[in-house]
């Protein structure tokens, strides 16, 4: 089966989603995140999906297994790149997400991680400096 | 209300779900359907279609293009699954029978201009959404 790479970037890992994934590559997506937490110690984990043109409840719940699995695990995922559709869709769902930290963009997701690893940024996704 | 164009989908498998999805995108789009109403009709037949595998053990669905006073897309999903004791029941948002979410339904509802739900047990479970542009 076909696996979505983590790439490791100091102590962060980067997930990319670019294509419409199915149900069991979605699982094992979390899967291998939170085993790649635990094994690199990363603090932080950045999911963008910008190229996600459709957030159904089971990757709504994949995203926000992540978040609790590594949160458990010392380190934040935030999910960054979210399209306007998908976050009108999701609220209309029924599914507004409250335990994922979220981005604009992977710029503001990452000072948001690595704000965090120094103590530094608050709780919800735009922190003031 | 004319139906200009009619084809069936199975649903075996979680690819068949991502099929679907397609579908329903390459349709919407041929509508004319904007890409928030794009979004809600391809996010409501993901949800319908996991419940068709989930629940209902597999089955089929019927995408519909709609012509005639306003352009719209219909998609049926039938299986011939256990069925639904309580319609209303299910229909409520955080009941589940199947470890998920329990927002299939409802979600597909609000995500519609159009739903209808027919199942009892033993007889299987056809639900039919649709949207206009």
């Amino acid at each position: 089966m076909e696996r979505i790479p983590i790439l490791k970037m100091g102590d962060c890992l980067l997930v990319t989603i670019q294509m419409d994934m199915h149900d069991r590559i979605a699982l094992a997506l979390q899967d291998d995140l939170t085993t790649r937490v635990s094994t690199t110690g990363a603090r932080g984990v950045l999911i963008d999906i910008s190229a996600l043109e459709v957030v159904d409840s089971f990757i709504g719940r994949m995203l926000s297994n992540i978040a609790s699995m590594t949160r458990l695990l010392d380190a934040r995922t935030v999910v960054v790149g979210m399209r306007p559709a998908v976050a009108i869709t999701l609220v209309e769902l029924g599914l507004s997400l409250p335990e994922v930290q979220t981005a604009l963009n992977v710029e503001t997701g990452m000072e948001l991680i690595t704000g965090a690893a120094f103590g530094g940024a608050g709780s919800n996704g735009r922190h003031s400096d | 209300m004319a139906v200009i164009q009619t084809e069936e989908f199975p649903i075996r498998s979680s690819e068949d779900i991502v099929v679907i999805r397609r579908v329903i995108r390459e349709w919407s789009i041929a509508s004319g359907f904007s890409l928030v109403e794009q979004t809600k009709l391809v996010t409501a037949a993901s949800e319908l279609a996991r419940n068709t595998l989930q629940h209902g053990g597999g089955g089929m669905a019927r995408v519909e293009k709609l012509n005639g006073p306003r352009c719209g897309v219909r998609i049926e999903f039938r299986d011939q699954g256990p069925g639904i004791a309580n319609l209303e029941q299910a229909l409520s948002d955080g009941f589940t029978t199947g470890g998920g979410l329990g927002l299939g339904l409802g979600g597909a509802r609000r995500l519609s201009n159009e739903f209808d739900l027919k199942s009892a047990p033993g007889e299987g479970t056809t639900v039919t959404i649709a949207r206009w542009k």
